[in-house]
């Protein structure tokens, strides 16, 4: 292989916490298990690192990440050395005074996780009253000049009010709406099978998008992620295996995906015993997958094998049992038929067929059902 | 074809995008949400000019004193006729000169 490239993206996921309850939430299952959070000072060594590795964009992300309110300061050192900062933020907790803070610290980029535009469809979905306060806080980042973009997970509970979505967007002065159907990570794993939409809901979605689009031309750019499972098109898993991400978790673990920490057989480094560059170049998880040297058979004669690295890692485990396998979303994949599988049953449980209450993500939950997704 | 900008608009680096010298590219790089685009030399060379101070006619004479050469004119046009395109540049247009 090639020489190692050094990361583009440190993706701070600064902790698990959430006032929210998503049922589509792409934290571990047992985030509830995780050790103490990194301190501010453990923070920002990991930034000094990353920024002399070559890392040019700095995400903030969780949880929530305003339930620390030391993310003036990290924001602050990202962007004095030079980084472009992005703050994931459900709202919550972006009041004012922090708001103005981050603007003074050098904030770059906000994007607003917006759940529903329905009140209705937001509260089943988030579990919490928050729809009302995500409207003001639109309007808070708007004044202090940040564009306004707006990220929507949709799944088969919200995805009819797509029209609704695209809408309050628009009314909001929205540049750009995201909405991106739910990754089957986390939460969102456990819960698939109900959130999952069908076909003809997705038609529909695209259908009413492309009406928008074609209505607002450059003044808001809508952006529409289709489902994994019905695409039968694995993606490059972040753009490949330790070639450009890199995540840590709120408890100091370093990742090449946010969601890798459920992936079994690996000793996860950790940026408190060792430094980030050593991480980066030399520890078995961030070399295992890269590149693709190690592909299985089915990709390793595949022309598409650059164009997507095998697809996903957690989702070849989650699904296979093996991590080192095809994306089973590939329609190559000997073992497609899982998702197949995975499609019936989520047509019988929106048939009502078969009942799957959805689980909201929340501490409890997470301790009581000991799994990792 | 588009209209051309107002007379004496002067060429700024759009809200969305910094635009920044990056070591370890060893390039001007303009950086963006969840991105940035690595600029050849005669770009960075532009953009680093285009602070919402100098009309098209300063950058281009810039340049030139900059480079002892002439007839960028050209050149430096179409480069921001596309880098507006990609929303890159926007102009400034008001009495007030930006920050
Ligand atoms: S997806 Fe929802 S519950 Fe999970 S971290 Fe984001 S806002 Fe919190
Ligand atoms: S067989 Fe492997 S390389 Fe080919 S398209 Fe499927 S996942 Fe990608």
């Amino acid at each position: 292989m090639s020489q190692t490239p050094h990361p583009l993206w440190l993706l701070a996921e600064v902790t698990y916490r959430c006032p929210l309850h998503c049922a589509f939430c792409y934290n571990p299952v047992d985030f509830a298990q995780a050790g103490p959070e990194l301190t501010t000072d453990e923070w920002l060594s990991v930034i000094r690192q990353a920024r002399a590795m070559g890392a040019a964009q700095f995400g903030i992300s969780g949880g929530e990440p305003m339930l620390r309110d030391d993310i003036e300061i990290l924001v602050g050192e990202a962007r004095r050395l030079g980084f472009y900062t992005n703050l994931i933020t459900s709202g919550v907790g972006l009041s004012e005074p922090r708001l103005a803070a981050l603007k003074e610290a050098g904030l770059d980029h906000i994007q607003l996780s917006f759940q529903d535009a329905t009140r209705e469809a937001n509260d089943l979905i988030t579990n919490t009253r928050t729809f009302e306060l995500k409207q003001q806080v639109t309007r808070l980042t708007k004044a202090y000049d940040y564009p306004t973009v707006i990220n929507c997970v949709l799944h088969a509970a919200n995805i009819d009010h797509v029209g609704c979505i695209i809408e309050m967007a628009v009314a909001l002065g929205a540049e750009y709406l995201e909405l991106a159907n739910t990754q089957y990570h986390g939460w969102g794993f456990l819960n698939r099978h109900a959130l999952m939409p069908s076909a003809k809901q997705l038609r529909h979605a695209e259908a009413v998008t492309e009406q928008w689009r074609a209505r607002l031309g450059k003044q808001m750019k809508i952006f529409f992620v289709t489902p994994d499972y019905q695409e039968n098109k694995p993606k490059k898993c972040m753009n490949g295996w330790g070639e450009v991400f890199l995540s840590v978790t709120p408890d100091g673990l370093a990742l090449p995906c946010h969601t890798a920490r459920m992936l079994p057989g690996f000793e996860f480094p950790d940026v408190r015993k060792q430094d980030l560059a050593a991480i980066w170049y030399e520890s078995d998880l961030f070399n295992r997958f890269r590149g693709t040297a190690w592909l299985p058979d089915t990709c390793r004669t595949c022309e598409d094998k650059e164009k997507d690295h095998g697809g996903c890692r957690c989702q070849a485990f989650m699904l296979t049992g093996d991590a080192g396998a095809t994306d089973p979303v590939c329609a190559k994949s000997a073992q497609h038929g899982l998702i197949d599988d995975a499609l019936k049953l989520a047509a019988a449980v929106r048939n009502g067929q078969i009942v799957q209450p959805l689980v909201f993500r929340d501490p409890k939950t997470s301790r009581a059902l000991e799994r990792a997704f | 074809m588009k209209p051309l900008p107002p007379a004496g608009a002067r060429p700024r680096i759009a809200r969305l995008f910094r635009f920044q010298w990056e070591p370890a590219q060893q390039a001007y790089v303009l950086l963006y949400p969840e991105g940035m685009v690595k600029l050849n030399q005669s770009a960075g060379e532009i953009l680093k000019r285009c602070d919402g101070r100098r009309a098209v006619d300063d950058v281009v004479a810039d340049l030139e004193q900059t480079f002892a050469t002439s007839g960028l004119a050209a050149e430096v046009t179409a480069f921001l006729g596309m880098a507006e395109e990609k929303g890159w540049i926007d102009w400034n247009v008001g009495a007030e000169v930006a920050a």
